[in-house]
């Protein structure tokens, strides 16, 4: 319980958390909420020798209409994603989503774009703003550019953002009214997901993703476009693993976790539809 | 009068008074009616304040830490260690190897539970010495200036090891195809039989013509204590004199000086063992630990003091594990249902080596497998102890007798299955009544007292048997996919352990007794000195309780001591749920004998004969004129100033007592659970749970609940969570609490409980303990739930932890017209 001994430096804005990671290189590490990296390190999994924490910077954590969409700092507490008012109205589901991440310390601690950055195929989140085609503007010493969630998640806590980047903001559009559900399927309360399910639909249009199926988050395109095409919920929730590869693990096999996945698409659909 | 009259109109019986700075002053006597009110824990305000000082919160200046290297696999050889790199560590003292320390220890570490003359037992020193056995023996002993860098060293010891096969599975242990203790011949450690039959031949005889017979096969898996304070040492030598303390957080800070002094050769009398506030045990702090016998053996080699605390990950590798067996149960009955015999066969799994009670855990099971049922003499019982190369096992919450109460309560439900009648009915059919009791179980143990349908019958009613049954026939229909159940366990428990006699029969190398002291101090206020050690329980609060009643005197008046060999020198501890009826009892026997010499003070001074005295609301009187009377405390103060005692009394109030109690205590109760199933996902929703425990007497009714809620989460944990799990080279994969699966708050049901009370005829409170009855009753009772959910897609089994991936394949299995 004992992390490697590493240097500790703070950062109050994004420009002096990206030139001291600049300088300090591939052996530094983003500290947000710390709630995936510090485990990490406890366990000596993880040994970064310098830590920039970027968890004050102040005017990363907001929530704000932006017209079309919602603009979210990448610094926001789950706490507060969970609670906004802006969100509960227009983006229920990730609001909703937010409050199934772990229990109440977690979510006082966890960050969104800590959530994101770390590419945790298991975590909600990623999933979430996948589901609902979320874009995520980072910036690094070349500037700012943006990602389309659908184009960020690499591998297995790998994503598109380099090593000298920071996620800044995730910007998610209204879901203008649209059904939706968030399922997540545990053995504690508080775990991470065996298997989650993000879904929301409108009329013919759906946008379903999948928790912790694969090597990243997934999106089920395969049933999106079964509803798109007139199927039944329950035809297209059959298709819910077709484009996952989910792993073995000590809740869930292959087939249990896939199995898990269409019954919960089937469900999350079924609540959107209402 | 000799006692300061003036003080008595002062009541301080308020610790609040003292605090506010008034005068110190005698306590009044005053009539007590305490016991069985429910008193707020005074153990809780440091607990929740964070004030309680826990071993690793100790401050001791310039004391050096050590870590412990662990072996990453569960079976090699030790070819070489290179301890240059981590020696080379600034603030790394020493590091040792099992091989430097070899002419440190006196003895291996003790296995005080040799349950058969031929039992096996390979030496077991604190680090290994030219072999591993487990994930997790120690290799290695590092000593530094402080923590961080002696758990720098263990990344930088280089260890050279050739790997051997592992042996997870206790069948293939069995076939000795490799043997892990070379020495030994046989990864065998014991077969521990016990045969019971009226006439000879009468078990085969009844299986033979019985008309129902059943053959189950249960599996126990592992399970991590996972006590909430990983455990802690510290040992402090004394400047001079070579004299030692060791503070642990211990379960047995008695069993440990005796045991630490044997294994070190140190001279008893120069340690002292203290366990500080200890948070939780659940048996695994019963135990002697390698870790406990380095500090003490290091801090005497380095004159200085050693320290160290267990990681959480450490903790569920280096400290034991309960559970472990595989149990055959056999019942033959009659066409009534009525059991005509019953045959087990277990193999326990011992783990790498045995630990202070490995071997004993299933034989205490062993009388148990009878349940609450009146049963004829023919019982065969076999256990096999086999070796592997896992943790060793221990005793867990319950030990053996939760294995055995699920055998029974599950095979019992499978007979019900056999025969298509409710097993509520069969259960009736079975149950030793009431006006049998005492009732001499097929054991050869006599059950003291007991009223099982009484018990099964309240729990029926609050679960609203009656109403589920019904409700399940409108809901489990076919294509259900919400499936309804319901399921029973009737227990009885064998504890307060225990007659010494009895234990001397079993070959457990120590007793059962328990040793008291009650203290009167010249102005009333008590020490009451117990042998117990507790870690969780509430005994400051109930053996408080316990004095105050007797004596006439507020608990606030009384303080309880404990758990440090220099201030309560005799004991046995903390465990197998003995304190309140062997501990608390001993509490009792020495407020007696302190009442009795204050009485021939009383005498004396009263001028009457003792006999004529009597003893009520803490003031002895004159039998037949109460106003010749003098309270306790104008005892108490005669007795210390010693101006007028009568000849041949001694001065002070004090009186010791050790107590060896004629039997165990059995408590029962029938424990009810209503399970909601999700065929589609396999999840279980526990909607209801209803225990109904009988423990005799109740000292304090919220300290009781708290335990029923305690014992039946940890039984559910078995039932639905947790498990050890193993890969087939050893390694354990459920190290951390997010693999390990301990249930949270949200995760449990809202629990009901209530009680019979049928007081124990052989003690003079009539208690019973407590402390494990719920873990017993809960795991049968889920399962049997989940079991009776299931019932019409054809599942008649169901294997621990009753995961939702576990429940779905075995709903496919069924259906799929497999067998169980
Ligand atoms: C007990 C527990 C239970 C949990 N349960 C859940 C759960 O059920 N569901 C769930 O989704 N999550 C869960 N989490 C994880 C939690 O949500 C984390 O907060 C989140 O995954 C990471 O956010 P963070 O702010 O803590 O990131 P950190 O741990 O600080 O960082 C994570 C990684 O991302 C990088 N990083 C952080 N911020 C940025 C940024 N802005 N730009 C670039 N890189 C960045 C860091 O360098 C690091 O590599 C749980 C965590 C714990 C401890």
């Amino acid at each position: 319980m004992i992390p490697a001994a590493f240097d500790y430096k703070r950062a109050s804005s994004a420009a002096e958390a990206i030139s001291l990671i600049t300088q300090h290189g591939s052996d530094a590490k983003f500290l947000a909420g710390g709630h995936s990296l510090l485990p990490l390190m406890k366990l000596r999994l993880a040994q970064p020798s310098m830590l920039i924490d970027i968890g004050r910077i102040k005017d990363l954590s907001y929530i704000k209409d932006a017209g079309n969409h919602i603009v979210i700092g990448a610094l926001t507490r789950h706490m507060d994603v969970e609670t906004s008012k802006v969100l509960r109205e227009h983006v229920p589901l990730l609001a909703d989503a937010a409050g199934h991440v772990g229990d109440a310390q977690v979510r006082h601690r966890g960050t969104i774009g800590g959530s994101i950055a770390h590419a945790d195929p298991a975590s909600d989140l990623p999933a979430t703003t996948l589901a609902l085609g979320a874009t995520y503007v980072v910036q690094g010493p070349r500037g700012q550019r943006e990602i389309a969630a659908t184009d960020f998640y690499k591998g297995f806590l790998e994503s598109a953002l380099a090593e000298d980047e920071m996620l800044i903001e995730i910007r998610v559009p209204k879901m203008q009214g649209a059904g939706w559900s968030f399922q997540k399927f545990n053995r504690r309360a508080q775990d991470w997901a065996i298997v989650g399910v993000a879904a929301w639909r409108r009329k013919d249009e759906a946008g379903v993703a999948l928790v912790n199926m694969g090597s990243t988050p997934i999106l089920a395109t395969s049933v999106a476009s079964a509803i798109a095409n007139g199927a039944s919920i329950s035809d297209a929730a059959a298709m819910a693993s077709n484009e996952a590869d989910p792993q073995t693990d000590l809740n869930a096999s292959t087939d249990y976790r896939k199995h898990l996945a269409s019954v919960l698409v089937r469900r999350a659909l079924e609540a959107a539809s209402k | 009068m000799h006692w300061l009259p003036q003080h008595r109109q002062v009541d301080t019986r308020s610790r609040e008074r003292d605090i506010k700075g008034r005068i110190m002053t005698i306590t009044e006597n005053m009539p007590t009616k305490i016991i069985g009110t429910r008193l707020l824990r005074r153990e809780d305000p440091p607990l929740l304040t964070g004030e309680a000082k826990f071993t690793n919160d100790l401050n001791i200046p310039g004391a050096l830490h050590l870590a412990v290297l662990r072996s990453p696999y569960a079976h090699a050889r030790i070819v070489s260690i290179n301890t240059a790199a981590a020696l080379a560590i600034p603030g790394v003292v020493a590091v040792y190897a099992g091989k430097d320390l070899q002419s440190t220890w006196a003895g291996p570490m003790p296995c005080a539970w040799p349950v058969t003359p031929e039992m096996k037992n390979p030496p077991h020193f604190p680090l290994a010495i030219d072999k591993v056995c487990y994930v997790g023996d120690g290799v290695a002993a590092v000593l530094a200036t402080n923590e961080t860098a002696s758990r720098d060293a263990l990344d930088a010891i280089d260890v050279e090891y050739e790997p051997l096969k592992a042996v997870v599975d206790l069948e293939e242990a069995l076939s000795d195809k490799t043997i892990i203790h070379e020495g030994l011949g046989t990864n065998k450690s014991y077969i521990w039989n016990l045969k019971v039959e009226a006439t000879e031949g009468c078990v085969d005889a009844a299986f033979a013509a019985a008309k129902y017979k059943v053959k189950e096969r249960y599996v126990q898996q592992r399970l991590l204590p996972m006590a909430m304070e990983t455990r802690a040492v510290a040992a402090v030598p004394q400047p001079f004199g070579g004299d030692i303390t060791l503070y642990s957080s211990t379960q047995v800070p008695h069993i440990l000086k005796v045991m630490t002094a044997l294994t070190l050769g140190i001279p008893e009398h120069q340690m002292r063992v203290v366990a500080p506030s200890v948070g939780g045990g659940f048996g695994s702090k019963l135990n002697v630990y390698a870790e406990e016998l380095l500090c003490t053996a290091l801090a005497r080699k380095h004159n200085t003091p050693v320290r160290w605390v267990e990681e959480r990950s450490e903790n569920s590798q280096a400290t034991i594990h309960g559970r472990g067996q595989i149990q055959t149960i056999e019942l033959a009955a009659d066409d009534s249902g009525k059991i005509t015999a019953v045959r087990v066969r277990i193999i326990a799994d011992m783990g790498a080596y045995l630990q202070l009670v490995t071997p004993g855990v299933p034989i205490l099971g062993a009388f148990l497998y009878a349940g609450v049922y009146d049963i004829p003499q023919a019982y065969d019982f076999s256990c096999t102890g086999v070796f592997t190369t896992l943790t060793p096992t221990d005793a867990y919450r319950g030990a053996g007798r939760p294995e055995a109460t699920y055998a029974i309560e599950r095979a019992i439900e499978a007979l019900a299955h056999s025969m298509k009648i409710d097993s509520f009915e069969l259960r009736k059919r079975n149950f030793i009544k009431k006006e049998q009791f005492p009732y001499t179980a097929f054991s050869g143990l006599t059950y003291d007292s007991g009223d099982h349908l009484l018990a099964a019958e309240k729990a029926a009613k609050i679960a609203d048997y009656a109403g589920i049954r019904a409700q399940q026939e409108k809901q489990n229909v076919p294509g259900a996919t919400k499936r309804l159940g319901i399921g029973m366990t009737s227990y009885f428990e064998m504890c307060g352990l225990a007659p010494s006699r009895v234990l001397a029969s079993l070959n457990y190398s120590a007793g059962g007794w328990e040793a008291a002291t009650v203290r009167i101090l010249p102005t009333n206020k008590v020490q009451v000195v117990t042998g117990t050690s507790p870690h969780g329980q509430g005994h400051e609060t109930s053996w408080a309780m316990i004095a105050a009643e007797k004596l006439g005197i507020s608990p606030d008046d009384i303080d309880v001591l404990h758990s440090d060999t220099a201030i309560a020198p005799l004991g046995l501890d903390t465990y197998g749920s003995r304190s309140l009826p062997v501990g608390g009892v001993a509490v009792a026997l020495a407020c007696d004998k302190v009442i009795d010499k204050a009485k021939r003070i009383a005498a004396h001074q009263l001028e009457c004969a003792a006999e004529d005295l009597e003893f009520a609301n803490g003031t002895f009187s004159v039998k037949g004129s109460p106003d010749r009377a003098l309270p306790l405390a104008a005892i108490a103060f005669a007795a210390f100033t010693a101006h007028n005692l009568p000849d041949g009394v001694e001065p002070n109030l004090e009186a010791q007592v050790s107590y060896d109690p004629p039997n165990f205590s059995w408590p029962f109760g029938t424990h009810m659970c209503v399970v909601e199933v999700d065929t589609e996902t396999g999840a279980v929703k526990v909607l209801k749970y209803v225990a109904v425990d009988d423990c005799g007497v109740q000292i304090n009714p919220l300290i009781v609940e708290g335990q029923v809620h305690g014992g039946v989460i940890q039984g559910l944990a078995q039932a639905l969570f947790e498990e050890a799990v193993y890969d087939s080279d050893g390694n354990l994969k459920t190290t951390t609490l997010a693999e390990y699966l301990v249930p949270a708050a949200s995760d449990v049901p809202p629990i009901t409980t209530d009680f019979t009370v049928t007081p124990s005829p052989t003690n003079q409170l009539g208690v019973k303990g407590i402390g494990e009855a719920g873990t017993i009753g809960a795991a049968p009772t889920v399962i049997n739930a989940i079991v009776d959910a299931l019932a019409g897609l054809g599942v008649t089994n169901m294997a621990m932890p009753a995961s939702p991936q576990t429940v779905w394949n075995t709903i496919n299995n069924a259906t799929r017209g497999g067998k169980k």
